[in-house]
């Protein structure tokens, strides 16, 4: 990776009024060494509007994201458009990412789902409300972690698959399955990974619920 | 909110996260999900997996020139899409789906009313009033049919539901959905094909009344 840790600075330039909470969220962060990469990267580009963080997290995922646009369908000339619309939004919209509901990977992944999807279909996909944090919540560092550490758990039960389960999963999820067809197959692999998951689910399930109480 | 019974099937959360969902179960699902956190967080817990396996996908090398391109626009200015708050008792997404506006009802008899909020051969996505009391003709449908429940309840041969709640039938079910008594009940419901009512109108007419 072209940018280590140490680069990410705060910037003296907050965009929010809430500059003091930002500041704050920033020192957990870079206090914490046990956040993934992409999760510091991530921040700093949705608390400090910090570019050297964006071209770090563009060299990790645009390659991935043009793999996988281009495995699930699209030409690839097509497959840059999307990569670069997926990684536009994930500037533009970066202060809907939320660490302690989703990893980077992941909040990215729904994106390039969206995009690729309005592309083929020339229409919008219908997404849920966003979730908005009260204003003057607290960075939670232990639920960011936790969350992490139920992903890399979830990451070892993917490896741990079947290649031919590995193989209906990644179909599955780049959407290279109908409908009914993901319908008859789940509960083959996903069984195994929903045990694995379960804790980490409750603990957001429990977050979700406060936030929407 | 009442405490909220009845789900998504995991498979289809599976199937929305992965987009090969239809248009019209799209929007039920995105509806229930902005009323329900355990259906959120087990859509969320599919993204999660998405994004593993868009981590460990094999990397095809981009172009210098897309690079470039991508960090001389962060400044561009861009207009941000629409974004739909929930309006009364209507979700976000359905909102977006009536494009801001308010529901505009047709009567269709015996006081039930309904607003198509799009059809095509993908589909149907529509409001259901159904005032308290009331039953929705016998009807059995091509296809799968999602009802979710925005206000009031409804019960029929398979359970009762209350707001939040979503009944998933396939075409062995001829229900007949029979409003609360307590006050109207507005539903969304979609279908992957046309329905086909029973009682309430000759077959024929229905592709005039797109029900």
């Amino acid at each position: 990776m072209l940018i280590e840790t140490a680069d990410i600075q705060p910037l003296r330039s907050p965009l929010h009024a809430s500059k003091a909470r930002r500041e704050e969220s920033r020192y957990v962060t870079q206090k914490d060494p046990g956040f993934s990469q992409q999760t510091v990267w991530m921040i700093a580009v949705r608390d400090g509007r910090d570019r050297a963080a964006f071209a770090a997290l563009f060299d990790y995922f645009a390659p991935r994201l043009k793999g996988f646009v281009i495995r699930a369908g699209a030409p690839p000339p097509q497959a840059e458009e999307i990569v670069q619309d997926v990684m536009l939004t994930v500037w533009r919209k970066a202060a809907t990412f939320d660490p302690h509901r989703a990893q980077v990977s992941a909040w990215i992944y729904q994106i390039a789902r969206n995009r690729q999807i309005d592309v083929a279909r020339k229409e919008n996909r219908p997404v849920p409300e966003e979730l908005r944090e009260e204003p003057g919540l607290e960075p939670d560092a232990s639920q960011i972690l936790g969350l992490e550490q139920e992903a890399g758990q979830l990451k070892q039960a993917l490896a741990q698959l079947k290649p031919e389960q590995r193989d209906i999963l990644e179909k599955a999820y780049l959407g290279e399955l109908t409908h009914q067809e993901i319908s008859r197959q789940t509960g083959l692999p996903l069984g195994t990974i929903k045990s694995r998951i379960r804790l980490g689910l409750q603990r957001l399930r429990h977050e979700l619920k406060d936030l929407m109480s | 909110m009442s405490v909220i019974r009845h789900h998504i099937p995991d498979a289809m959360l599976a199937s929305y996260a992965a987009g090969t969902l239809p248009q019209s179960f799209s929007v039920v699902v995105a509806a229930h999900v902005s009323m329900c956190a355990q259906c959120r967080a087990a859509l969320e817990a599919h993204q999660a997996v998405g994004g593993l396996l868009l981590e460990s996908c094999a990397a095809e090398p981009v172009s210098g020139r897309l690079r470039q391109d991508v960090l001389a626009q962060l400044d561009a200015p861009f207009t941000p899409e629409p974004c739909y708050d929930r309006s009364g008792i209507f979700p976000g997404p359905v909102v977006a789906a009536m494009k801001g506006r308010q529901p505009k009802w047709k009567t269709l008899g015996m006081g039930v009313r309904q607003d198509i909020l799009m059809a095509d051969n993908s589909g149907s996505v529509r409001l259901l009033y159904i005032p308290a009391g009331q039953a929705v003709p016998d009807h059995g449908h091509n296809g799968l049919e999602l009802t979710l429940v925005l206000q009031g309840s409804f019960s029929d041969e398979t359970g009762q539901f209350g707001a939040g709640d979503l009944e998933v039938a396939d075409e062995e079910v001829d229900h007949t959905p029979v409003a609360g008594a307590s006050g109207p009940c507005i539903c969304l419901a979609a279908t992957d094909a046309p329905l086909r009512f029973r009682a309430f109108m000759p077959r024929l007419l229905q592709p005039l009344f797109r029900i």
